[in-house]
């Protein structure tokens, strides 16, 4: 039942902890110096501060989502009362859009890099309201599977689509609080370089989003 | 403390090592409500937390007057009995341990320990502080909604805790849930504060291995926490959803006084998976960071290196990884499929392991040593002898068939008080004791303290120890009364009533604790820098109580480890981090055999 | 110093408790004496452990004690003590964890030759099946469950017709003889915890556990709830009554099958009529009750329940305790009745429509509000009474009356006896009312629950 968690959360903590092992095995910690020797335990320095930050907040979602396809999974298995959905067609387009939004970002954060504040500025736009889009159309699925009659109250499989589609909406939602300052800082910075941080970091975490969504929506499909 | 340039150091460290800019408030309100100060925070965390958790001691109160005199007063029925029960665990565990340990004694210490301004993201900190507070505020309204709280147990269990029978069934559960929700939400904005400080922060110099075991033992916490707080999370979710949309994710058919509900198909089981893969590593969100603070009590009082630094570590992290494959071991009768029973049994005596290795340094630590029998030693050896009893009594629940009999009676309550909950606190006191000096720059009161810790200390163990012995003997747990249990002796009455007295005066002396904190801080002696001679950066700051940024002009380097007590040769018995090598007549390179 | 006292006399304390303090393992009933075996060896090594930990620490600080003369040494580590200490604690712990693993391979596994008894949880009693002569039990859903068919056994199975049903929290097992429980629960979980028999497994809806023993002696132990059910939970009992092989055949030969069960005459109300005749003369002709002669107002009472109380007072299950002098003037009227009169009347009973009057007890109606809750989850939240919590009507009975039962549970006049299970549970709910005026205030709100709820709730689920 809690198989898929247990693996995601084992390569959470390998990964952690083989860093963690590789930082301190051969230490001798009670080896005082007389310069501060500070190359251990330094990530590298494409690592910055929020970057990590935003990679603690991934792996905090990673086992949220973890634990939802387990339950899913466990669910599915015991209940012989779990009707599968007919999965709404607009999904498909959904999916297409969360594919461009995360391009659209992508591109964003290239232009940023270069300067190009114009192109900066329409990608991100552009970006942001796919991802509208997106969450539209999520709701439009929402109300095309209520009307196809099997309410939430009925069918494990209609009631655990609405729970892992809300939450996916939810965390783009977050997303788009974190894109608002994102575009904020391209049109109030004097240089669009400056902006360049947070539209990676909007860039990185849509990405990752988008990796959740395809295997939600792979999830929704085989079942 | 708002007035440091710090732009104009000269020797600046390059900035991803800890140099960063600081919201500096110009108001008193800038600078102690909406502060974004991680000390100012860390006692916001304190305050309220220790504001519920009075909350949480009165409930027990209530409960072991009950228990202790049945009968004697009318208006603890049974459901306010049971709510009383609920509430008072949920508060503990959650809204006062976790929030204090790591919403707490983390703000205060990872970045003064760390070398660091403040946390990496200060104003996402301050956010998780009013979120956490708007939890509490959520979780207190459920007291006064129609129906009153949730009585289904702290473990919230479905079907009963939404379903009719349960006191709070209504809206107390909802709102337990919800706030529960919202906590967590708060706390991924700390936790994610204390892992990025330790990882990016720390200063010149301070590499992982020199870090004191008490950020070890916080950051391994809120690794765990910020993994297993989502399992809660959507288990709350999916329970909100089967209470008010009627899903039926944990909720079977089942027939009740309403008749037949709609729900259909849930499994209960479900949600127990769910909440113990959550539940059992918040055992060690609460442990591991008493495990960090005691290491760090003992090594100072005992005016000697930790023993096994290495050792502390790594048994820091396995037993957090190993705490993600044991949680099943809470469900040996819970009717899940029997042959989970031998993983689990084994995976959880495996975790004893590591966590006899702690037990054996910290003494360890102590032989040899220079023991001085301050107010903060006192309690981490009343820790120890306390978690050596709990965790041993841990073995017994954590052998599938132990379990059996001993499951759901007074013995579980007994072991999991003396480890989760007695233990820590000790350690919460010890380690208020230790750095009372540098949060306030005045000493406590030491007679007062002493009596504080002799009451606590004697008092919980008269409580707890003998509730192993009437649980081998059957008496069940979340009983409101015995009366009809034809195999509880009478003489388990006498007993509750003596337990019930000694509650009454452990909770009355948390009273001159409080008292002694309040009074000390303005009327107590000044304590100076650095009163216990300690190593740790904590205590090389330029200004006691250390200002908004901590340290001043520079941002401290380190040249050695936190442990550098008796070091042979050395001037003084200690020699602080930020003392390089070359500059005492010497230090040891080389392992010394044990003689 | 007074640390390192203090913690040689707790440790002592601690040990002596061990030995000389009254609460041990409950004298063993079944042939689990594994379990108590690995039992007393965790109190072995983990006490060896504690004992020795304790002690070294003690000397520890007494012998190091504080010295400004002296230093600490200086041994950050020592790789070959800390492997060794590991290596020990590893072969304890495996001492430990074997025999437990052992002897859960024998718990989890139950023999061919067990016989099963299924176990139904609900708030807040138990049930029991027993399989009847096809040797299987027939399939059971919740939605089967109503009037004559307590564990919603399914109609259609064939297996299920010769099923005996046990509507009363006494589980029967023959000793000597492997037993597999197989429980499942109609509401929240539960837990069938024996432990005299050490065993316990939780109970859960809409799915079976199971786990197996066997009876070592002849006699009588008691099964408990032990998993938070709700209010009710402390009061959750049953009787566990183990005879002799032949002993049980015979009893069990006895009991009426589904299938009888099913074909049973509800009673009938002209037949009843004549039968309520020798009832008038103190229940009054309409069953209106009449304070004067200590007779309750009976009109429209559920006849399960009329039928359950007439059956107690017959076998002296009522009415005999020494303080019950009202029970004991209704019992010879009970004597005089079989079991088709007793469905007979109560039949009729249910139909009257007399009036138990006007109140005759008033208290404070919000304290008794606030009281009533606890009532309110079996009795119904307007005292309507349900069949599935074995809860009667209270709203429009008699208020003397209701208040004279309350102080009769409560000071044990009523619902001692053993073969009154419902008795024994209202003891345990009621000990929350202390005093008169809690008994007041109660029983003046549920006078205010008077008109609203009559004649409702019979037709609940089970008003049979």
């Amino acid at each position: 039942m809690m198989t898929v968690t247990l693996i995601a959360i084992v390569a959470l903590m390998a990964t952690f902890l083989t860093w963690i092992v590789r930082q301190t095995i051969n230490v001798q910690p009670w080896e005082a110096t007389s310069t501060p020797d500070d190359g251990r335990g330094r990530l590298p320095s494409f690592l910055t501060t929020p970057r990590v930050g935003l990679i603690v907040v991934m792996a905090a979602i990673t086992s949220l989502f973890a634990l939802i396809i387990s339950a899913y999974n466990g669910r599915m298995m015991i209940g012989s009362d779990w009707v599968s959905v007919d999965i709404p067609a607009i999904l498909w387009g959904n999916t297409l859009v969360l594919v461009l939004s995360s391009m659209f970002l992508h591109l964003a954060w290239r232009a940023s890099a270069d300067g190009d504040r114009g192109a900066a500025r329409v990608r991100l736009l552009l970006g942001g309201a796919s991802a509208l889009l997106f969450i539209a159309g999520q709701a439009v699925a929402w109300m095309q599977l209520r009307r196809s009659g099997l309410p939430l109250a009925v069918n494990p499989a209609s009631a655990f689509f609405v729970l892992v589609t809300a939450l996916h909406v939810l965390h783009l939602l977050g997303g788009l609080v974190a894109w608002v300052r994102a575009y904020a800082r391209l049109e109030g910075a004097s240089e669009p370089r400056r902006a360049e941080a947070g539209i990676g970091l909007c860039t990185i975490y849509w990405h990752f989003l988008l990796g959740i969504w395809l295997i939600l929506f792979g999830l929704l499909l085989i079942t | 403390m708002a007035a440091h340039g710090y732009d104009a150091v000269s020797d600046a460290p390059p900035a991803e090592i800890g140099e960063m800019e600081l919201p500096h408030a110009h108001t008193w309100v800038g600078k102690y409500v909406w502060s974004q100060d991680a000390k100012v925070i860390a006692i916001q965390y304190g305050i309220t937390a220790t504001a519920i958790g009075l909350v949480a001691l009165v409930l027990s109160i209530l409960i072991r007057l009950q228990l202790g005199f049945p009968g004697a007063f009318s208006l603890i029925d049974p459901s306010s009995y049971l709510q009383h029960v609920s509430m008072h665990g949920m508060i503990m565990v959650v809204y006062l341990l976790t929030a204090l340990f790591l919403g707490g004694f983390g703000n205060y210490l990872i970045p003064l320990m760390c070398g660091a301004r403040d946390m990496a993201f200060p104003f996402l900190n301050m956010l998780s502080y009013w979120i956490y507070l708007l939890a509490v505020l959520i979780l207190v309204a459920s007291f006064f909604v129609d129906g009153g709280a949730s009585g289904a147990g702290w473990t919230l269990y479905p079907p009963q805790a939404i379903t009719e029978g349960t006191p709070g069934s209504g809206l107390g559960i909802v709102l337990m849930l919800v706030s529960l929700i919202v906590f967590i939400i708060g706390f991924t904005m700390g936790g994610l504060n204390y892992i990025v400080t330790v990882l990016q922060l720390r200063c010149r110099g301070m590499t992982l291995m020199r870090l004191p075991l008490t950020v070890w033992g916080i950051f391994m916490a809120t690794v765990l926490a910020l993994l297993a707080f989502p399992a809660l999370l959507v288990a709350s979710i999916m329970m909100i959803f089967d209470h008010l949309l009627g899903t039926s994710f944990f909720m079977p058919t089942m027939l009740t006084i309403s008749e037949q509900r709609g729900h259909e198909g849930g499994s209960p089981l479900l949600f127990q998976h769910l909440f113990w893969f959550f539940g059992h590593p918040e055992v060690y969100i609460v442990a591991l960071p008493a495990f960090g603070i005691v290491s760090d009590l003992i090594a100072v009082h005992a005016r000697r290196a930790i023993f096994g630094y290495r050792m502390m570590v790594w048994a820091l992290v396995a037993i957090g990884g190993l705490s993600f494959v044991v949680w099943a071991h809470h469900m040996y009768v819970s009717g899940m499929k029997p042959s989970f029973g031998f993983f689990f049994a084994t995976t959880t005596l495996v975790i004893a392991v590591p966590t006899a290795i702690k037990v054996y340094n910290w003494i360890l630590t102590l032989w040899k040593g220079n023991i001085r029998l301050t107010v903060p030693m006192l309690f981490a050896l009343g820790f120890l002898f306390t978690f050596l009893n709990g965790g041993l009594s841990g073995l017994f629940l954590g052998n599938a068939t132990v379990d059996v009999p001993l499951s759901d009676t007074y013995f579980v309550v007994g072991h999991f008080h003396m480890v989760m909950a007695v233990a820590p606190i000790l350690v919460i006191f010890g380690a208020i004791y230790h750095w009372f000096p540098k949060m306030t720059g005045r000493m406590y009161n030491g007679p007062l303290a002493q009596v504080h810790f002799w009451v606590t200390f004697l008092g919980t163990y008269a409580i707890y120890y003998p509730m192993h012995f009437i649980g081998l003997a059957g008496v069940p747990r979340r009983y409101y009364a015995y009366g009809e249990t034809a195999f509880v002796d009478e003489s388990v009455m006498t007993l509750n009533a003596g337990i019930t007295i000694a509650a009454l005066v452990v909770a009355l002396v948390q009273v001159l604790f409080l008292f002694n904190l309040v009074w000390s801080a303005f009327r107590g002696k000044p304590a100076g820098s650095n009163p216990w001679k300690a190593t740790t950066l904590e205590w090389q700051t330029p200004e006691t109580p250390p200002g908004h940024g901590n340290w001043g002009d520079e941002l401290p380097v380190v040249y050695r480890w936190a442990y550098d007590y008796a070091v042979p040769d050395a001037r003084e018995d200690y020699v602080p981090q930020t003392v390089p090598a070359d500059s005492g007549p010497a230090t040891v390179r080389d392992e010394k055999p044990l003689s | 110093m007074a640390i390192a006292v203090a913690l040689i006399l707790l440790l002592a304390a601690s040990v002596l408790f061990y030995f000389l303090s009254p609460w041990q393992l409950l004298p063993l009933a079944s042939n689990w004496k594994a379990i108590d075996t690995t039992i007393s060896i965790s109190f072995w090594v983990c006490g060896f452990v504690f004992v020795a930990v304790v002690l070294f620490m003690v000397w520890s600080i007494l012998r190091y004690r504080y010295d400004e003369r002296r230093r600490s040494g200086y041994d950050p580590e020592n790789k070959k003590l800390e492997a060794w200490l590991t290596g020990l604690t590893t072969v304890g712990i495996a001492a430990l964890l074997a025999p437990g693993l052992i002897v859960w391979a024998d718990f989890v596994t139950v023999p061919e030759d067990a016989h099963r008894v299924a176990v139904v949880g609900s708030q807040w009693h138990w049930q029991f099946r027993y399989p009847g002569e096809d040797g299987e039990l027939g399939a059971v859903h919740v939605r089967h469950t109503g009037p004559g068919n307590p564990l919603g056994i399914d109609p259609e199975d064939p297996a299920g017709q010769d099923d005996i049903v046990i509507d009363e929290p006494v589980l029967r097992l023959p000793v000597g003889l492997p037993v597999e429980l197989v429980m499942t629960s109609r509401d929240v979980i539960h837990n069938f915890n024996m432990p005299h028999f050490r065993t316990k497994m939780d109970v859960l809806p809409g799915q079976m556990s199971y786990f197996w023993f066997t009876p070592a002696d002849v006699g009588e132990w008691q099964a408990i709830c032990a998993e938070l059910c709700g209010i009710g939970h402390y009061a959750m009992a049953s009787t566990i009554r183990v005879l002799e092989v032949s002993e049980f055949d015979e009893w069990l030969a006895r009991q009426p099958t589904f299938a009888q069960l099913q074909a049973l005459d509800p009673g009938d109300p002209e037949s009843g009529r004549a039968v309520y005749a020798r009832c008038t003369a103190c229940h009054g002709d309409r069953g209106q009750g009449n304070p004067a002669t200590n007779a309750p107002a009976i009109a429209g009472m559920e006849p399960w329940y009329l039928r359950r109380q007439l059956q107690l007072f017959k076998e002296g299950a009522r009415g005999t305790a020494p303080d019950d002098q009202y029970g004991a003037q209704m019992k010879p009227f009970a004597d005089m009745l079989d079991r088709q009169q007793m469905r007979d009347v109560a039949a009729w009973v249910h139909g009257l429509e007399g009036s138990a009057g006007s109140a005759t007890i008033s208290g404070d109606e919000q304290r008794g509000r606030r009281l009533y809750r606890t009532c309110g989850n079996c009795h119904g939240a307007d005292g309507e009474g349900h069949r599935i919590r074995n809860a009667p009507r209270l709203a429009g009975t008699s208020d003397w009356y209701v208040a004279r039962q309350i102080r009769n549970f409560r000071d044990g006049i009523r619902g001692r006896h053993p073969q009154d299970p419902y008795g024994s549970q209202m003891i345990g709910m009621v000990q929350y009312l202390n005093d008169e005026e809690d008994v007041h205030d109660v029983v003046s709100y549920i006078n205010t629950l008077g008109a609203a709820a009559t004649g409702s709730g019979s037709t609940s689920a089970g008003g049979e």
